[in-house]
């Protein structure tokens, strides 16, 4: 069993609690100072993507949408010099369904047909604020979820444990969206959504193995079994994570400008859950003093009997099986 | 017992197990076999409302087809339409122009992209995954319907119909008036309170919920709430249909009418690029009435004083002149069948000729009959709703314009068949026309989502898409064969199995599949793996202190609820995302799920029927893990 636990993760806690919440604390000040660069899907607003024959000139672009008294319009480049993003915000006094028609109009006047239209999303202010509440709760109702979920499944200190390590992973992308200002969408949101299933995954994994080696290994304090139980994981935390990380890499790379966001949530999400599941979810169960008893105790007395009963059964199979095994390695080498 | 024992440590599988997997194999190769074949260029061919098509009509396309040179691959009946497959899209666009011209009104000819199924495929039910607008092109809108207006639109019917009830029961009243959400009904006489609410609640059944004020004689009639969502949703399914019939009239294949919640319309029009065509049709909503009109009053005293005469209402011209119009309407756009476009032989105006329904031409007989020389006007209303933001808050603001379009005199006793001239240009008859043909809706609708997708940023996206998957799916492989050397390569083949099944069960649903949905395939590339990865390391693991054969099993037994733990909590994220989720978050959500069950499938169940094959029930030195 030694030779397995290679590493002392569990030494580096007090280390590990340090860097969390200063990344914690950092996140949360990205969001309070910079803000996030919501995207009209939250805001509302118009956006419409134009591709230029030729490379598109962004300032003569700008002066004329100010001209036509869209002064807070903003004009970028998107993807390459011939594609453009203009972006504008709700209208106090303009149908803003009809706004997308007004720009194309009013450019097409200037360069005929110079250009294409790629898209036009229109997001109307009450929509706007329905997805932002919607996608507010379903972040909260998914985080309930998995509360509930692993504490029937496991105990309520790994629940509580697995769901810190959800927000410490959620609150740290959201805070580098902050800091970088990426356009923050509704495919972040989802992708968000899905770090949460994924960083859980990575978790609950470990408490699997937890559980187990508090059924199993005899010696040992909790904090040495964890210990273990990490370092069993291990080369399975790394290798999920390390495909996962693979496919993103091409989605970001490949994907183009719209799922890029969503690749990117995505990468700091599988990153961060990976290390939270190694240093925070464990720790913040151990710390509310989870012990070899919790586990032990019976969640219902027969299934239990039965469970063990079982488990004599397969432990008397192997012994079995190994004794087989020897025989016929031996009748092998003959 | 040592005989169970023997079978399961020897890792073998029984056959009902292989047979399930390759029945697996064989029905996914079938139904993911349809997306390989592409899309023909097509034209489809539609009849409107009360046409039929026949023979002559399939000797009509031909014919035109033919003259000009074209020859089209394929010509299919299907019930209700006809579709065209051409070679080519330049084929393709030109056949619809010319089809257009010569069938003209009676049909619907649309641009289409027909799924190049084979015939044995078809006949399975195969089909390819449906295409989300974000990766065939199109234009996707978010209807509000103003529930409000429907709401006061019913309480205004309710105003005539009691005022006349109380006429004929001659109870005298002072004032009868659409108060936000109740008529208010002041009685000359208050003794006539209780005879009142009895003659109410004999001619209106079931709809209203009087509060009666005894000694000022004020009755309050709000609606039953069971009345209001009534109202609510037959405003909603008016406009459903009324939009149906505007899309019709656009021109587009597959087009998408759906509701959203309780007071929301999904329009999803793909392969639509004209957003500026498509948002004037459905979002105006303009109706006709026939009014006669007041010809004893002076409109421009009324105008002047801003009281009209009794049973009289002020009405403008669009140039501005006020004319005085009766109160009650003769018909309105409901009534309206049909509406063409034209010019007047004698006059060489544009003009629009109407039919009206049943009821519609039996009120316009009885009205001409009795009003020969008098003038009847045509009153054009349009709604337009629009969310405006003041001070920080959203507020609606509704905007009504009733425009006497025309006052022609009667000239003969008319029924259902008639016509209006007095219209500005052919462009103006042919739009009047399109409107009063679509129907009127039941109450104003405001656009509150716009997606608009260029066909080339939707081929774009499909490229791309296609290309994530792809490369993704190689980085995989390359890392699980270099891992997990043979074992690697099994969990390969169940990967590829899996990407295959995905495909077949979303063409089975005929899900939509999006961008983001895309995304969810490749994620649940990177992610599925993680399955044979805990069993693999289970594997390892065991190795080191058991048999070979042991190990095996061994780490699949205890790797699997490990893995059926982890699964279910993503799958917990994806419910999550699915019930929060509009379109393409949706299509993320249902790719990620069918992803996850199916992975657990091939990873577990048909890994080890493999590794069985391999190393099951024979001795083996090592494993090549």
């Amino acid at each position: 069993m030694q030779n397995e636990e290679r590493y002392n993760f569990m030494r580096f806690r007090g280390q590990a609690l340090v860097l969390s919440l200063l990344l914690l604390v950092a996140s949360i000040a990205g969001v309070a100072i910079k803000g996030l660069n919501f995207g009209i899907d939250f805001t509302g607003g118009t956006l419409v993507e134009l591709a230029y024959e030729e490379a598109a000139e962004v300032d003569e672009i700008r002066a004329a949408l100010q001209n036509n008294g869209y002064e807070r319009a903003t004009v970028q480049n998107f993807g390459s010099a011939k594609e453009v993003l203009i972006r504008i915000a709700p209208r106090p006094e303009e149908s803003s369904a009809q706004i997308s028609n007004n720009v194309m109009d009013m450019l097409a006047e200037k360069h005929s047909d110079a250009f294409e239209l790629r898209r036009v999303e229109f997001v109307g202010p009450q929509v706007g604020d329905e997805l932002t509440e919607d996608g507010a709760l379903s972040l909260i109702y998914a985080l309930i979820g998995v509360l509930i979920y692993v504490a029937l499944r496991f105990e309520f200190r790994f629940s509580l444990g697995s769901v810190a390590a959800l927000v410490h992973d959620v609150t740290i992308t959201v805070g580098v969206f902050a800091w970088t200002q990426v356009q923050f969408d509704l495919t972040v949101l989802a992708a968000i959504l899905a770090v949460i299933g994924y960083s859980l995954n990575d978790t609950i994994v470990v408490f699997d193995r937890v559980r187990e080696n508090f059924r199993t290994v005899r010696d040992g304090t909790p904090v040495q079994v964890t210990n273990l139980s990490i370092n069993q994981m291990l080369a399975r935390t790394i290798m999920t994570s390390l495909t996962t990380l693979l496919v993103l890499a091409a989605l970001i790379a490949i994907g183009g400008e719209v799922i890029y966001g969503f690749a990117l949530a995505l990468i700091v999400g599988v990153l961060v859950g990976t290390y939270s599941s190694i240093f925070v979810a464990s720790s913040i169960a151990l710390a509310l003093g989870v012990s070899k008893e919790d586990l032990m105790k019976p969640v219902k007395e027969g299934e239990d009997a039965s469970a063990q009963e079982e488990e004599l059964h397969r432990i008397f199979l192997e012994e079995e099986a190994k004794r087989e095994a020897r025989e016929a390695e031996a009748s092998a080498k003959k | 017992m040592f005989e169970s024992r023997q079978k399961v440590i020897s890792n073998t599988y029984p056959i009902w197990k292989y047979l399930l997997l390759a029945a697996a194999i064989t029905l996914s190769a079938i139904y993911a076999a349809p997306n390989l074949f592409g899309d023909d260029p097509a034209v489809q061919v539609s009849p409107v409302k009360t046409v039929e098509f026949d023979q002559s009509t399939v000797d009509q396309i031909n014919a035109t087809l033919s003259q000009a040179g074209i020859e089209p691959k394929a010509f299919e009946r299907q019930p209700e339409q006809f579709l065209l497959r051409f070679h080519s899209t330049d084929d393709q666009l030109k056949a619809r122009s010319l089809l257009k011209e010569t069938l003209g009104r009676q049909a619907v000819v649309a641009l289409n992209l027909a799924p190049a199924t084979p015939d044995f495929l078809s006949a399975l039910g195969a089909q390819p995954m449906y295409l989300g607008l974000d990766l065939r092109g199109g234009v996707h809108f978010l209807m509000d319907v103003d529930m409000e207006a429907a709401l006061s639109k019913t309480y205004e019917r309710y105003v005539d119909e009691l005022k006349s009830v109380l006429r004929e029961e001659r109870i005298r009243y002072l004032g009868l008036t659409h108060k936000s959400d109740r008529l208010l009904l002041r009685l000359r006489n208050p003794e006539e309170v209780t005879q009142t609410l009895n003659v109410i609640a004999a001619e209106f059944p079931q709809t209203f919920e009087p509060r009666a004020n005894e000694e000022t004689g004020e009755i309050a009639l709000p609606l039953l709430a069971q009345v209001k969502s009534e109202t609510r949703k037959y405003a909603l399914k008016q406009n459903i249909t009324t939009l149906r019939n505007r899309i019709n009239e656009l021109g587009v294949a597959e087009p998408v009418i759906q509701q959203q919640g309780d007071r929301r319309i999904v329009v999803q029009l793909p392969g639509v690029q004209d957003t500026a065509k498509a948002k004037e049709i459905l979002g105006a909503t303009a109706t006709l009435e026939f009014r006669l009109v007041e010809e004893k009053g002076d409109a421009r005293r009324a105008e002047r004083t801003g009281y009209a005469p009794n049973g009289a209402r002020l009405y403008h011209f669009r140039d501005g002149r006020p004319i005085l119009l009766k109160r009650s309407i003769i018909v309105s756009g409901d009534n309206v069948i049909d509406a063409k476009s034209g010019i007047d032989q004698e006059a060489g105006s544009p003009q629009v000729s109407v039919t009206l329904d049943g009821a519609g031409g039996r009120k316009m007989l009885a009205t001409t009959k009795d009003n020969i020389g008098n003038r009847m006007a045509v009153v054009f209303i349009e709604n337009r709703v629009d969310t405006i933001e003041k001070d920080g808050e959203t507020i609606k603001k509704r905007t009504t314009t009733k425009d006497v379009i025309n006052a022609a005199v009667i000239r003969g006793q008319f029924a259902n068949r008639f016509q209006i001239t007095g219209l500005d240009s052919p462009q103006e008859a042919q739009d009047l026309a399109l409107l009063l043909r679509a129907g009127a809706l039941a109450a104003p609708m405001e656009i509150v989502e716009e997606r608009t997708i260029g066909p080339s940023m939707g081929q774009d996206n499909i490229n791309q898409g296609f290309l994530s998957v792809v490369i993704g799916f190689a980085l995989v492989l390359v890392v699980m064969a270099m891992r997990y050397k043979v074992f690697g390569l099994v969990a390969n083949v169940a990967l590829t199995l899996n990407l295959v099944i995905i495909v077949a069960v979303l063409s089975l649903l005929q899900a939509t599949l999006t961008l983001p949905g895309i995304a969810g395939i490749v994620l649940t590339v990177g992610m599925a793996v993680d399955a044979n990865v805990l069993i693999f390391e289970r594997i390892r693991e065991e190795l080191r202190h058991s048999s070979i054969q042991t190990a095996i099993h061994a780490g699949y037994e205890k790797a699997f609820v490990t893995i059926a733990d982890a699964n279910i909590t993503t799958l917990l994220a994806a419910i999550v995302l699915f019930s929060f989720g509009t379109g393409p978050i949706k299509g993320f959500a249902i790719t990620l799920s069918i992803g996850i069950l199916t992975s657990m499938f091939t990873a577990i169940l048909g890994t080890r029927a493999v590794i069985n094959v391999l190393y099951g029930n024979k001795p083996v030195q090592k494993l090549s893990i």
